[in-house]
């Protein structure tokens, strides 16, 4: 596993933790659909909120959330379709959240959540 | 999330809106956003802003930025509003205190290094900010000396972005003074002062000159090349007087917005000079461009004199566009980004060969240009122009005697002294009417003010039976006569006086 994926995987397991931690009940982690995967599905009260992790090292190549382009978030709209396509749940409301963290070089690892960003 | 607010002004003409710029960040991807008609100029005040923040080493908010400017129906254009959309970012941003920046003016474009860089127009635009009760403006450096001419105006000149965040009280560190961006006037520099004694001979030229200065009268030289039409032409502005405090406002404004002052030397309180070349096209000369319309040579000699060298030169359009200027004293210019208004009340100097060889003058003997050719390069000053000049007269080779005899002619400061009294007369007997000087005045005053002293009016009358002049001639021809009237310190034009305006009316033809 190359360096930058485990960096990925590391802030996913980190945003998962804080949902948790929030309340919120995690239903499908790195589900691979036609289209790409999604990060982390969850259910936060009776909303379905697909979450996109975004993790970076430092902020040289800019802010994590800046990554999640107009093209990322329509594929994620099409993904959340197809993942609700391949389950039984039917939740009252959609949204897609993105979750930017930043892990520094020392220290713990900063989490920004940016709600409802479609 | 966060919402900023603070002022901007956009120019429509000489005319300035206050614009309210708004800035609201929302917790979301990060983007930034621009809208409310802005101009491609105005669109990349984006990318500005945004390199100009991060290089005045303040943290670029990590939010869905979208700033309006608003009124969001009226056309917005150039990059005066770069400060004011940081200003209202960072207020919203909570960098600056939200409220202190509220009713505030800003103007200035910013550099990618955070630098403020001067624009165009901050004079009519601190104008506008003060008639609409917005007294606080903050501008470039290199506009401060310029915003400052405004009364009332209490300007701050800032050289940065990180300075104007400083002085907002932003938690930053007090930046070093950063060396101010100087601004950079198009115009040349101010012509050397030409004095009227360096022409030699022209008596008659002179006289003409002068009654033009002291009348305000439009004026077209004939004669031959190297007669010193053109230097005549250059040294009517030493000769008109100073211009009044709103006349000086009105003409710095034009040429604030067109780029051609400097505001070193505060407000502009000479006639100014233009001579465009004969190869300009009709939007250099009127005005024009793309999106919002620039002023152009007509506007900018506004209050003082368009020279037209070599005018059947000039193309025809460009003769007739300056027909609306020369009946209104304004021009209006309409573009798709609409329509502005600039001021053109200027005198208007035509300086023009006899025939395309340049001989024709007096017998013409020595002309070497087809009849055909002679008339085709008239027909090119329309009559509706000419019969707008008040003064015709023919600049001749001067002689042997003439130069050697008269040693210097009458220094620009004697001659602008007659001019000024003259001038001082016609303000006192225009006093409560809407004109100032005897070319602006319609003749039925003049008739009437003259009465009906039939005794006067035979050289005219036999002029215009004669076809030499037409009616609104014989108007142009008394103004002329009151003027000169003016000049002799007489309380009304006599015989005389209509006999001289008759000859400087028709190029020595009228009178037989």
């Amino acid at each position: 596993m190359r360096a930058k994926d485990a960096v990925g995987r590391y802030g996913e397991t980190v945003a998962a933790r804080y949902l948790l931690g929030e309340g919120w009940r995690v239903l499908d982690r790195n589900w691979r659909g036609p289209d790409g995967e999604l990060d982390i599905v969850a259910l936060h009260a009776d909303a379905l909120v697909v979450v996109e992790v975004k993790t970076r090292r430092g902020l040289g190549y800019g802010h994590p959330a800046e990554a999640v382009t107009p093209r990322k978030l329509a594929r994620l709209r099409r993904l959340t379709a197809q993942w609700l396509a391949a389950h039984d749940v039917h939740p009252r409301s959609i949204r897609i959240d993105v979750i930017a963290v930043l892990v520094p070089r020392r220290g713990a690892a900063s989490l920004e959540h940016l709600v409802g960003v479609v | 999330m966060g919402l900023g607010r603070t002022l901007g002004v956009s120019l429509l003409g000489l005319a300035g809106h206050i614009i309210e710029v708004e800035a609201h960040l929302a917790a979301s991807v990060p983007g930034f956003s621009l809208v409310g008609l802005p101009d491609a100029a105005l669109a990349e005040s984006r990318d500005r802003v945004r390199a100009a923040v991060t290089s005045s080493a303040i943290d670029w908010p990590q939010r869905k930025i979208t700033v309006n400017l608003s009124p969001a129906s009226l056309p917005k254009s150039g990059s005066g509003f770069d400060l004011a959309i940081a200003v209202a970012m960072l207020a919203g941003a909570g960098v600056l205190d939200v409220s202190r920046v509220a009713d505030i003016v800003h103007l200035g474009e910013l550099g990618l290094d955070g630098r403020l860089r001067p624009v165009r127009g901050v004079l009519p635009a601190v104008i506008a900010a003060v008639a609409a009760g917005y007294p606080r403006v903050v501008v470039p450096a290199a506009n401060a000396a310029e915003a400052a001419l405004v009364p009332g105006a209490l300007v701050l000149g800032a050289a940065s972005l990180a300075e104007v965040a400083w002085r907002y009280g932003a938690d930053i560190a007090q930046p070093p003074a950063a060396v101010p961006v100087p601004a950079v006037v198009a115009g040349r520099a101010a012509p050397p002062d030409a004095d009227l004694a360096e022409v030699l001979g022209q008596h008659q030229a002179r006289a003409a000159l002068e009654v033009a200065a002291a009348g305000g009268h439009h004026l077209l030289m004939v004669g031959p090349p190297g007669t010193g039409k053109t230097m005549l032409a250059a040294r009517l502005p030493g000769l008109l007087p100073d211009l009044t405090e709103s006349e000086a406002v009105e003409v710095t404004a034009v040429h604030s917005i067109a780029g051609t002052f400097d505001p070193g030397g505060g407000l502009m309180r000479r006639p100014p000079f233009e001579d465009p070349h004969h190869t300009a096209t009709p939007a250099a000369v009127v005005g024009g461009g793309s999106g919002i319309p620039r002023p152009g040579a007509a506007s900018r000699a506004h209050r003082g004199v368009l020279f037209m060298d070599e005018a059947p030169e000039f193309s025809p359009r460009v003769l007739e566009t300056l027909r609306q200027p020369l009946e209104h004293g304004e021009l209006v210019i309409h573009r798709a980004g609409g329509s502005a208004r600039y001021p053109a009340r200027f005198q208007l100097v035509l300086a023009a060969n006899p025939c395309p060889c340049g001989k024709a003058i007096g017998k013409g003997l020595e002309c070497t240009c087809q009849p055909m050719a002679r008339r085709r390069y008239w027909a090119r000053l329309s009559g509706p122009l000419l019969d707008r000049v008040d003064l015709q007269v023919e600049v001749h080779q001067a002689s042997r005697a003439e130069i050697d005899g008269a040693g210097r002619g009458e220094c620009s400061a004697a001659v602008a002294g007659r001019v000024a009294a003259a001038r001082r007369v016609q303000a006192d007997r225009l006093a409560g009417t809407p004109w100032r000087t005897n070319a602006e005045v319609p003749g039925h005053w003049i008739r009437s003010v003259l009465g009906a002293d039939r005794s006067l009016m035979v050289d005219l009358d036999r002029a215009l039976d004669r076809g030499v002049l037409s009616l609104r001639g014989v108007d142009r021809v008394l103004r002329v006569a009151w003027t000169l009237a003016d000049l002799a310190g007489r309380t009304a034009p006599g015989r005389a006086e209509i006999g001289q305006g008759l000859l400087l009316r028709t190029r020595g033809q009228g009178v037989a």
